[in-house]
Parts: C-alpha cells; structure tokens; sequence
C-alpha cells in the first residue's frame, strides 16, 4: 500500500533502556495515510514502550522519529497531540463523573475570559461523536456508559484533537463481542477518513479481520513484517516466538493423579452471585481463560484467600479447607504468583534473598528466631534452580528485570513446596528467554505432580501451555475445552458469551 | 553500623566536641549524668514508635500515655494507697491495653494510624485531668504526704526507676540500664526474629507480604502493642524521676521528641526502614542540643527552632545519600 509515498509517521533505530532491561533496542516502525497497521508480539516484547515513545508519554534514549518526513523529538503528550498522534490507552482516562461533551474538550474547553461556552461544547462535541458512531445525547454521563462505548468516547476524544495517527493499545481486551464488532466497524470508517491507526493486541484473530500489515515484536527488536496477504495464525506466531511453537511449549502430558484442588459452588466477594466448581489433579496444568474483568483474578484470589469465599466448600487433597488469609490457604499447600508482582508478589526495597525466603521463614524459625543457614539455603536454591540472575543474594529486588522477579517469585513458593501452584499471568513483561525458562518450569512441576493453576490472557499462553483450560464470562466458568477441542476462536466464544453453536 | 546511623553518631560528637571546647561545665560529671539520663528516658519512648513508624504507622498518643501513667501510678499509692507492686503492673497493663486497643481499631475497624491515636492523645489527657482533678502528685511521699503504703518499698522502687549507682565518681543514673536492656531487646527482635522481618516486609509493602502468607494485622497490632508499653515504662520512669507528676503537662508534646529521634535515628515514615542504635543516638542527640542550648548561653526560646532546623537537615542529608546510592546502584545495574 502506497509504498512511494513519505510514511506519515516512522522511526528509525529507536532505543530504550530501562534499569536492568533493554526494552527497545533500534526499533523501526512505518505507518501510511489511512492504514491500519497491527503491532504484535508476546508480552515484553516492547510493544507498549514503543507506543509510549511514539505518543511522547516518554523519550527514547536513541533513535530518529519523523512525522510527514519531518524529524520531531515529542517531549510530551501535548506535543505529540499537535502533531497529530493520539493514544488510546488501555486504561480509559475518562472523568466519570463529567458528560461526554466536557470530557472530550477537557482542558481545552471553548471559552471567553475563562468561562466554558456551553453551547459551543455541546455543538462540537455531537459532530465528533457522530463519527465514532455514538448518537448520545451529550449531557450523558460518562460513568453511565459500558466500557466499549467509553472507549468510543475516548477515541471521538482523540479526534477532536485532530488527531491523524491513533495508537490503540489492546482495546479489546474488556469488551464483549458485541462491542468489539462495533470497534471494528469505527475502525473500518476512520480508515476511510484517512485516519490511521496502529492497532496492539494479542488476539491474532482480530488481525486478520483489521489489519492492512503486521509489524512483529520480539525481545525489544523488529522480528519482521507480514503484508495483508501474507498475514496468517502460524506465520505471526512464528515471528512472535522466533521458533516452531512445539519447541516452545515443550508440554508432554501427564496422566493426572488424584484431585488436588476441588472447588464445590464456591462464591467469591467480586461475584456473590455465581458459583464456581471446579477440579483440578495432581500433575495437571489447567489454564484460566477469559476476558479482562471477568473474574479471573478474582477467583484465584478467592482460593487463595486473599478475599475470602463467601459459600461453598474449597478443598485441598480432599480435605475442607476454607481459607481466610493467604497464611491459611498456604498451610493448606497453596502458592499464587500473583499477577502485580511488584504490588503484591515482591517486596521490592526488600533483597533477593529476603524476598526468597520470605514465606518460608516461619517453617525454618528457631522459636521465632530468625534460622539464617536455613534461609540462605532457601534462597540460594532459588536462585540455582530457576537461574535467577543476580550478581548476589543481597541485591536490592527492585533492581532486576521483570523475568528475574517471577523467579524470585516461584522461588519463594518452590520452597514451600506446595500441592497447587496458581499463576496469575504468569508471564507479563518477561522477555522470551525467561518465559520458555517458566514454561518448562511449569512442565517440571506438573511432572513432579503439583498441581498447576493458571490466569492468561495471552492467547498463545493458553493454547501451548493448558491441558484443560476453563473459560470465564462475567464471574463464571462458561465452559471447559480439554487439549484436543482448544483454540482460539472456541476460548472466545465462550469467553465473549456467544454460544459455541452460534 | 548503617550508613546514616554513622552519620547520626557523627552529628553527636560533633555537638559534644563544639559545646565541651566552648564551655568547660558541659563535660562536668553532673552534666554528663544528667544528660544521659534524659537521653535514656526519651529513647525508651523513640524506640517504641520505632516500631510503629516502621510499620509505616504513627503513633501521637505517645506523651498522653506516658502521663497518664505517671498519674495513675501515683494516684493508685498516694490516694488509693494500694501496695506500689499492684500499681505498677496495673499500669504497665493498662499502656498494652491501650496500644491492643490502638492496634485493633487501625487493623480491624481500619481507622487511620493519625487519627486513633490523635484522638488517645486527646482522651489520655484528659483522663488524667479528670482522675486528678488536675492536682499535682508523685509516686514518692514529699514532706507531709500522707496514704502511702509500704514506704521503704516505694523507697527501693525510687531507686530502681530514679537512681544512681556509683561506678568509681561517676554516677550512672538507673534509666541507663532500662535503656540498655530495651535497646538490645528491641534490636534483637527487629533483626533477629522472624516477626522482626515481618514488621519490615509489611512496612515496605503490606500487600506483598501478606501474599507471602503474614499475618500483617497481627503483626501491626504487636508494634502499637510495643509503642504502647514503652510508653508506659517511660510513664514509670518519668513519675519517680519528677517529684511531682502535673497530669496536665507531664508527657506534654513527647510523642513529638520521640518521632523526631526515630525520624533523625533513620526511620522513615513511609515504613520499612529503621534502626534501634540510630534512634538511640538521635534521642540523644535531641537532649544534647536541648543541653547545648543551655551551655552555650542560647535563649531557650531558640530551641525549638534549632531542633527543627536540625532534624530538617539530616533528614534531607539522608534523602540525598539515599537517591545517591541508588543513581549508583542502578547505574551498576547497567554496566554488564
């Protein structure tokens, strides 16, 4: 597509560098006039630092950046906005308590002497939501609205600005599929408007249907590029993962032994009104699919007690376990890498080696006193077994990349030695090397016989890694699909709430 | 030692070099004496909010309790004339009541750490005003006191919480070996056991470390225990060392002293941080500058305002050093 033209937005050799982990490194990007171009990769890929760059959240550390041909250097997202680059964060930054006409003109307000024209914001907001498809009246609250048309709002938003080049970052990812249609169909139009778009997801699916080229991330670097023709499931995921996927997911099966976990109409705080049932055995890995919302997290951490069950019985190895704290359910042989690893699964001033031991420091206690042979036995086995890269046991947490803290994470569970393992997207913003280092971990501990439970959002996650994978809607397990009957299109049927008959 | 602890230490001889070279009454044996008795009474009170501070809570009841104890204390001899033994347990008990119940109500009923104890301060207070009828007593008989039982008792206990014991010339007021023994207590138990650790892990991230399987509400409610108590044995030590408790100003503006020394000692009020020896020293240098003020002829309206221009400073000291070390480790980070 109009390969002669000057591309209105490209960069060249762009580099980023954060502490310990090199996000970018001369990273190339080309956008045309009205071209919808799908930006892909597994998580730490460099997706979203990338998109940060480019929409002036923050400044690369190398590299050139030139709009219509022209060389610029956004040092905010102001910049970037008059230069005509928007983005659509995953995250809505909307005020719900204002209307759709304030919010779109938020800080930009029609204006004389410092009082808002009304009527002038009302005029111009209307003509913006029209071409996003929302015929609301203006006066409509914003926190009244369900997410997929907030996000209309939000890009109606980035439009008012002028905005030539929006940046959406996984806007599928809570929609339902009724919304996400919809989306496509806003794509589709401001394409013809000459809008272009640069489109993140992890839904390979919606690449095909969308895109009118793919640029493949891998581990920070350009992995290539795929033209509308060329654009297929196995040749993206090729790219994504630099090798066939067997070899990626080393899964072999393991005959499942006797039921570890055993959920019986179990209701969580986040949906008391869904019960949840559910088994999961010795040596199995089971994978949790779903969208964003919808009750994921929220279960595990039902199970692990972070917010206890209201009903229902959770039992562990066949005993009735009713887990009020984490303390509680980790006695009962349970562990949860969590899914904020910095919030909830470390204590980042804390070292590696306090980290390591934390959990375990109470088995190892000397009447209370501290064992410390024991706890630095703990951590360093840790760091052997799951090749944590520190320079010593004394480093500060903080200070390692995301794969590095995943282990330290595991590793404080490892030493437990718990009967269930639970994940919670067990690989967000890791890099590639470490990720197939947790994935083999995960088959050597389901081959030990743990139990493995795990939440993904990333499709590919799901469908190497699952024995079994239960699919959530709206609090609920909408469905279960083994080994053989897995795929992409049945977990988002499911997921999205569309029956597999339909 | 730690490195701001070290600095903290610095800062100490550098008072006490300054004010014994400009005036030579300072190093006397009675002004040493004097001085490590304040300073021991106040960092018994500083090692208490230690605890709490490290939790990343506060504690403002600190001065109330130590008042309120010091009132009921004498109160319970001089005008109840109950046997001192029973008077002392019963307040030493009533201070840990009074951080349990602190404890719970931030824990449980999930009440801000300020505003409990903000209102302790106000109801402590008050009190002992009440109980009093805002009428000065001491737990010692002065001349013509009457009710009292059990006086050589009260006698011995005046030189357990009050006195000196004579070590050649010097004489070592007795405050120093509570400190002592709490100061190892509390430093034993901050990095030597495991509720130690625990007490970090929550300050730093309570979320993380209660998904590491701690129990962080109990552990909370443990540090408003300890506050609670030092308080209370500082309350003690305060009323024998007074002649005469005032329930409406003994303790007055002590909880202020004591989060100044832990704050100056290295701990920060964001939580996981802190050391006993650093919150030792800083009380100490506290009462020193209090002292030097008086040696060097200062007007003792100043001394406020010198102490907070030395806190300030040594706590911007740190935030330097701290960003410092970390530009530096980072910058390591990057080199391989």
């Amino acid at each position: 597509m109009a390969a002669g033209r000057t591309p209105l937005l490209e960069v060249r050799g762009l580099c980023k560098q954060f502490p310990g982990v090199r996000a970018l490194h001369h990273v190339s990007l080309k956008l045309h006039p009205g071209e919808v171009l799908a930006l892909i990769g597994e998580n730490g890929a460099g997706k979203s630092t990338l998109m940060k760059i480019l929409a002036g959240v923050q400044p690369a550390d190398s590299g050139e950046y030139h709009i219509d041909g022209e060389t610029v250097a956004f040092l905010n997202v102001r910049d970037a906005l008059a230069s005509g680059v928007a983005l659509i964060h995953q995250e809505l930054n909307l005020a719900a308590n204002l209307d759709l006409a304030a919010n779109i003109f938020l800080g930009r307000e029609p204006n004389r002497l410092g009082f808002v024209n009304d009527k002038a914001t009302h005029l111009e907001a209307a003509k913006y939501l029209k071409r996003v498809g929302l015929n609301l009246p203006t006066e409509t609250l914003v926190g009244d609205l369900p997410i997929g048309k907030q996000q209309l709002v939000e890009i109606a938003k980035a439009l008012s600005c002028d905005a030539r080049v929006l940046i959406m970052d996984e806007p599928t990812s809570s929609l339902s599929q009724r919304e996400t249609e919809t989306l496509f169909e806003v794509v589709h139009d401001l394409r013809e408007q000459g809008i272009s778009v640069i489109y993140i997801t992890h839904r390979l699916s919606e690449v095909k249907v969308l895109a009118d080229r793919v640029t493949v991330f891998r581990d920070g670097q350009n992995a290539g590029d795929l033209s509308q023709e060329e654009i297929d499931h196995d040749a993206m995921v090729r790219l994504m993962v630099g090798r066939e996927l067997s070899e990626f997911y080393d899964r072999k099966i393991h005959e499942p032994g006797k039921v570890i976990l055993e959920l019986d109409k179990v209701r969580s705080p986040a949906h008391p009104h869904t019960e949840i049932s559910l088994q999961i055995h010795a040596g199995e890995i089971v994978g949790i699919a779903g969208l964003v919302g919808a009750g994921r997290t929220e279960l595990l951490e039902t199970i692990f007690g972070v917010t206890p069950a209201l009903g229902g019985t959770i039992k562990v190895n066949g005993q009735a376990v009713h887990p009020k704290s984490p303390e509680e359910a980790i006695s009962a042989g349970m562990a949860l890498a969590p899914e904020d690893r910095k919030l909830h699964g470390l204590v980042l001033p804390m070292t590696v080696g306090e980290n390591a031991s934390l959990a375990s420091l109470k088995r190892d206690q000397n009447n209370g006193l501290l064992n410390f042979e024991a706890e630095k036995d703990v951590a360093n086995e840790a760091v052997d077994q799951l090749q944590i890269k520190t320079p010593h046991l004394e480093q500060v947490a903080r200070f390692l990349s995301g794969g590095n803290q995943q282990k330290i994470v595991l590793g404080k569970w490892l030493a437990l030695k718990p009967r269930l393992l639970m994940l919670d997207e067990p690989t967000r913003g890791i890099d590639v090397g470490a990720k197939r280092e947790i994935y083999k971990l995960m088959e050597k501990l389901a081959g030990e016989g743990i139990a493995i439970l795990f939440v993904s959002s990333e499709m590919e996650e799901v469908l190497g890694m699952a024995d079994r994978a239960l699919i959530m809607h709206e609090g609920a397990i909408a469905g279960e699909l083994n080994r053989s009957q897995l795929s992409e299109e049945a977990i988002m049927q499911l997921a999205t709430g569309t029956s597999l008959a339909a | 030692m730690k490195k701001n602890t070290l600095g903290i230490f610095g800062l100490l001889i550098a008072i006490f070099v300054v004010t014994a070279v400009l005036n030579d009454k300072f190093i006397s044996a009675y002004n040493m004496q004097n001085l490590i008795k304040w300073s021991s009474l106040y960092a018994v009170m500083s090692i208490g909010v230690a605890f709490v501070i490290i939790t990343g809570g506060i504690d403002l009841s600190i001065g109330s309790v130590v008042g309120l104890v010091a009132v009921v204390l004498a109160y319970m001899m001089k005008v109840k004339g109950i046997n001192p033994s029973a008077a002392i347990i019963t307040t030493i008990c009533m201070s840990g009541l009074i951080g349990l119940v602190h404890g719970l109500l931030i824990t449980k009923a999930k009440i801000q750490p300020f505003v409990v104890t903000l209102c302790g301060l106000l109801i402590y207070r008050s009190l002992s005003r009440w109980l009093t009828d805002n009428q000065s007593l001491g737990p010692v008989p002065l001349e013509g006191d009457k009710g009292y039982t059990n006086l050589e008792f009260i006698n011995q206990l005046d030189f357990i919480f009050s006195g000196k014991i004579a070590i050649g010339s010097f004489n070592l007021p007795t405050p120093f070996l509570f400190l002592l023994v709490i100061g190892i207590t509390a430093a034993l138990f901050l990095n030597r056991t495991i509720w130690g650790r625990y007490l970090f892990a929550l300050g730093n991230n309570e979320d993380g470390a209660r998904y590491s399987g701690i129990n962080t509400d109990n552990m909370k409610i443990i540090a408003y225990v300890i506050c609670s108590l030092m308080a209370g044995i500082a309350g003690l030590l305060f009323a024998f060392e007074l002649d005469s408790v005032q329930p409406a100003q003994t303790g007055e503006f002590y909880e202020l002293y004591a989060i100044a020394a832990a704050v100056l000692g290295g701990c920060s009020l964001r939580g996981g941080e802190g050391s006993i020896l650093g919150v030792i020293i800083a009380a100490a240098v506290i009462r020193l500058i209090y002292n030097s003020i008086n040696m060097l002829g200062i007007s003792t309206h100043l001394e406020f305002g010198i102490l907070g221009i030395v806190i300030l400073l040594g706590v911007v000291a740190d935030e330097f050093l701290k960003s410092y070390s970390a530009k530096r480790a980072a910058a390591k980070q990057q080199e391989p």
